[in-house]
């Protein structure tokens, strides 16, 4: 990979993008071999695999949003990085289509009428799960997440043809409602997309967990993708240690505010006890799912918090990067442990496909994630701040 | 020459931040360790320029925290499962989930705690005086004015090289800070008739 370290520009990328069709599409093609064979199997890892990579986005939308709110400074340099990830969520969308169109029975149980017949509960939760209603609402989410990208990244493209007024405060004009648009499509179509599987259990807090998971995997990905452009001597001046040492940073405080919001949503209901509340706990202690659930608390908080609690390992580049891998990798373990219970009660067994969709709609993901980071400046050359962003250095 | 003798330490003026920073950095390298700067307003990079260590505060909070931890579940396993054991919904005696806000806030409050104070040990706070204080002119620095102070406590201090040392660097006004002893001595002499 070559840039013009004039321009900001990235002037050829290389093998990369041949190599992420590539596994792209072969993942894509070995999950639809395993569509055929399981199609019930197919859609838990294709689901797991799709949340995970909407996170991806979603986390980098909020990032966008939240630099512009603050008045960021550190983070101007890393800013075109999260809006590329942003305007790479709409893409997210076709890769939802075979859910709705054709999973949506494989994956849900309210989409059965038999079972809703049956069921007084899910006869009074008919007006809002229900599949047209359903697809209605994914398509609402998507379309909200594609206008703030679009306004938002638009904005930032204009800011670095030439200097105007005003453009900051436009993109802050845009993030303060889109905030507010971000939390409730977010908690809805978590509601939607996991929390849905079991149809009688419900936490209202359920759309922060996501959430608290969707920011620490954006700011994982954005730390691994960093580093991966210094490996190639891109950006090597102007993302120090002191960036890698906010990110850090922000990924302890965000590996803290999921288990905040974790342990929140365990506490009530295993101090109100109410069967129909526990039931959901008691799917994901049962057999080997225990295993996963102890091991989401140790790895998904004690480890990190213990590795990122003090400065040196956040400005080691080399231990932020075993951490972005390892963020990731439990964000993944701990949407597996959102959905799948759904399909293997009392027992998890990984499938091969699991794997296979990951690689495929990731692959798909960072292949189109590429093309746009390789579409502009790869920072925001004409930010009043940058120079500031370039030369920041933490107290 | 008797009076410098007396000095506790000497001040030095500097023209404006940027010399500031180069004499500070001039007279860690000749090897002084007790001496300050003195500024209206934050100085970038004038920690590294003093040769000013990262602050071990971060230990002290962590010490804090640990405390704290122990200290709640320690209280909360000998109020419910020893001292006073009452059945609440069913649950058993030692129930750590019902433990843990408890113990989350302990840790916050020992933290902060180890902060405050272990802020102000290090510092060596509060402090009702201060050798600085026998200057005039060092009421300047919260106006227009940057100094550097050495302490006589440094060993490396001799009231005229030093002196000397600092004219050469660029310091103005360089003056010892030497307690009032005709104060003293006027006490003195109250206190005998």
């Amino acid at each position: 990979m070559k840039w013009d370290k004039s321009t900001y520009r990235i002037q050829d990328t290389g093998i990369y993008g041949k190599l992420l069709l590539a596994v792209g599409i072969a993942g894509l093609a070995a999950s639809a071999v395993g569509f055929n064979a399981d199609s019930k199997q197919f859609y838990h890892s294709y689901l797991t695999a799709y949340v995970f990579w909407t996170s991806v986005g979603l986390g980098a939308l909020f990032f966008t949003m939240v630099h512009h709110l603050v008045d960021a400074t550190w983070s101007v340099v890393v800013r075109r990085l999260s809006e590329c990830l942003m305007v790479t969520l709409p893409v997210m969308f076709i890769f939802l289509l075979p859910i709705v169109g054709h999973g949506i029975h494989d994956l849900y149980h309210w989409s059965h009428a038999d079972a809703v017949a049956h069921d007084v509960l899910l006869q009074h939760k008919a007006p809002w799960l229900n599949t047209g209603m359903f697809i209605g609402r994914s398509v609402i989410y998507f379309v909200c997440w594609t206008v703030i990208g679009a306004v938002l990244y638009k904005t930032s493209l204009r800011q670095d043809q030439k200097h105007e007024e005003g453009l900051l405060g436009r993109m802050r004009m845009v993030s303060g409602p889109g905030m507010v648009i971000f939390a409730l499509t977010l908690t809805f179509s978590a509601f939607d997309w996991m929390m849905s599987l079991d149809p009688h259990w419900y936490s209202t807090i359920f759309g922060v967990y996501f959430f608290a998971g969707s920011l620490l995997s954006a700011l994982a990905f954005m730390t691994l993708w960093i580093v991966f452009l210094q490996s190639n001597q891109i950006l090597t001046d102007e993302i120090t240690v002191e960036h890698f040492h906010d990110l850090g940073k922000l990924i302890f405080a965000f590996t803290v505010f999921w288990t905040y919001i974790a342990f929140s949503q365990y506490f009530l209901i295993w101090y109100g006890n109410i069967p129909e509340e526990t039931v959901w706990y008691l799917h994901r202690w049962e057999g080997n799912w225990k295993t996963i659930s102890l091991l989401l608390v140790f790895a998904h908080f004690v480890i990190p918090f213990a590795v990122l609690l003090s400065r040196v390992p956040k400005r080691s580049v080399r231990m932020m990067t075993i951490m972005s891998i390892w963020m990731l990798a439990v964000h993944w373990i701990d949407l597996y442990w959102l959905i799948s219970p759904n399909l293997h009660k009392h027992h998890f067994h990984f499938s091969w496909m699991d794997a296979a969709t990951f690689v495929g709609i990731g692959g798909i993901f960072i292949f189109c994630f590429l093309k746009r980071f390789a579409a502009q400046p790869i920072i925001p050359v004409n930010d009043p701040k940058l120079r500031e962003s370039i030369h920041f250095v933490n107290i | 020459m008797s009076s410098t003798n007396k000095a506790v330490g000497i001040l030095a003026e500097f023209e404006n931040p940027s010399e500031l920073l180069k004499a500070a950095a001039k007279i860690r390298d000749a090897g002084y360790k007790k001496f300050d700067c003195h500024t209206p307003f934050p100085v970038h990079g004038l920690d590294a320029a003093m040769g000013i260590k990262h602050s071990k505060l971060g230990w002290i909070v962590l010490c804090g925290g640990i405390t704290g931890f122990l200290v709640a579940i320690t209280m909360q396993w000998w109020m419910s499962a020893v001292d006073y054991r009452v059945v609440v919904s069913g649950k058993p005696l030692f129930s750590f989930q019902a433990f843990v806000p408890i113990t989350f806030e302990l840790t916050i409050l020992f933290s902060a705690f180890a902060t405050v104070f272990g802020m102000l040990a290090l510092n060596v706070l509060p402090q009702f005086h201060h050798p600085i204080f026998y200057s005039d002119s060092i009421a300047r620095a919260t106006d227009d004015a940057f100094f550097l102070s050495i302490s006589a406590g440094d060993p490396r201090f001799r009231a005229d090289e030093t002196r000397t040392l600092l004219e050469s660097i660029g310091g103005c006004n360089v003056e010892y800070l030497i307690p009032p002893a005709s104060a003293a001595d006027n006490e003195q002499e109250d206190q005998h008739s």
